[in-house]
């Protein structure tokens, strides 16, 4: 697993309180571990922090998955 | 009940404007109560002789909210002297008066930056923290012209009218952690601005106050004090008039 990945799943762990196993690269915020729309801002937000990126707000809105965020955070890394 | 549910000990308030004469009551108000506060406002002689005057658990910083980056520079200090801000308290607010036919759009805009933008910044940048320890208590002042409207006030009552729509949206936006917002609107109360008044003048303002009297910084404080303790838990999104029966609303 790439570092972003396993920073990424910390913070879900760490924000939502759910076990690590749950969170898979599939796994929805809100319909699988859980998050309401503003545990989804937090999350936004905490990555942001942890990351160092600017995610605005469009981009926020289709990040709904585990691996969508470790993708477009990597991207963002690249870049 | 137990009176203690109206402490505050241990809690720290930020309390905006607090060289006025309602924000000092407001700050003299927490400090008494036990909490610890930080005094802001542009004034910052007047802030730091009350700041001598409460001792200890009191804070200054200066910030002029005219400047959109003064917002959260000044929750980011807050919550490095006090290690949280468990209370905001949006009192600053400025009146640049005048008929609409001849009100400027600087007048305007000035007022709606100070009285409605700034609280929205502070309490955005509030709630980053609040969030984060689930729990925080936010309390705006407004005024009864947000809920009446008054000539020569169109700027201030819009924003103090803002502030209500604004206060109702956060509310429900961050109940479910255990965060409250709610309003004060204080009515007519007796300040450094109202004194220049003549005694005929003041009789005539208290004769259209059903209980008789113009009202003090403290009886707003109060109720800001009220709002902030945890009598007041189960409370948000609400308004709650402070102004002898002026306009009962």
């Amino acid at each position: 697993m790439s570092e972003v990945a396993d920073k990424v799943k910390k913070i879900v762990v760490e924000h939502l309180g759910v076990d690590e196993a749950k969170v898979t690269p599939e796994a929805s915020f809100i319909d699988d571990l859980g998050a309401d729309s503003l545990d989804t801002v937090e999350l936004v937000m905490a990555f942001e922090e942890a990351f160092g990126v600017e995610i605005p707000e469009d981009a926020a809105e289709k990040i709904t998955t585990v691996k969508d965020a470790i993708d477009y955070i990597e991207k963002q890394k690249a870049e | 009940m137990s009176a203690d549910l109206f402490r505050l000990d241990g809690k720290t308030a930020l309390v905006t404007g607090a060289s006025g004469g309602i924000g000092a009551a407001i700050a003299r108000t927490l400090h008494g109560l036990g909490a610890t506060v930080m005094l802001s406002g542009t004034r910052e002689a007047a802030l730091t002789a009350l700041a001598a005057e409460l001792g200890e658990r009191s804070h200054v910083q200066a910030a002029d909210l005219a400047d959109p980056k003064a917002a959260e520079a000044l929750i980011v200090g807050a919550e490095a002297a006090m290690g949280k801000v468990d209370i905001l308290v949006n009192n600053a607010g400025l009146t640049r008066d005048g008929l609409t036919l001849r009100m400027s759009d600087e007048a305007w805009a000035q007022v709606l930056d100070v009285d409605l933008a700034a609280p929205f910044r502070l309490s955005r940048a509030a709630l980053k923290f609040m969030m984060r320890r689930r729990a925080g208590r936010i309390i705006n002042i407004g005024s009864i012209v947000g809920s009446t409207g008054n000539p020569g006030q169109a700027n201030y009552a819009a924003a103090k009218a803002g502030l209500i729509g604004l206060t109702k949206a956060l509310a429900q936006e961050v109940a479910s952690r255990n965060i409250t917002i709610n309003l004060v609107a204080p009515g007519f109360i007796e300040t450094a601005m109202t004194g220049a008044l003549t005694e005929e003048q003041r009789a005539a303002l208290a004769g259209k106050i059903p209980l008789g009297r113009l009202g003090q910084p403290a009886d707003v404080a109060a109720a800001v004090a009220y709002l902030a303790s945890d009598a007041a838990g189960w409370v948000t999104g609400s308004v709650l008039h402070v102004n002898g029966g002026m306009a009962m609303i």
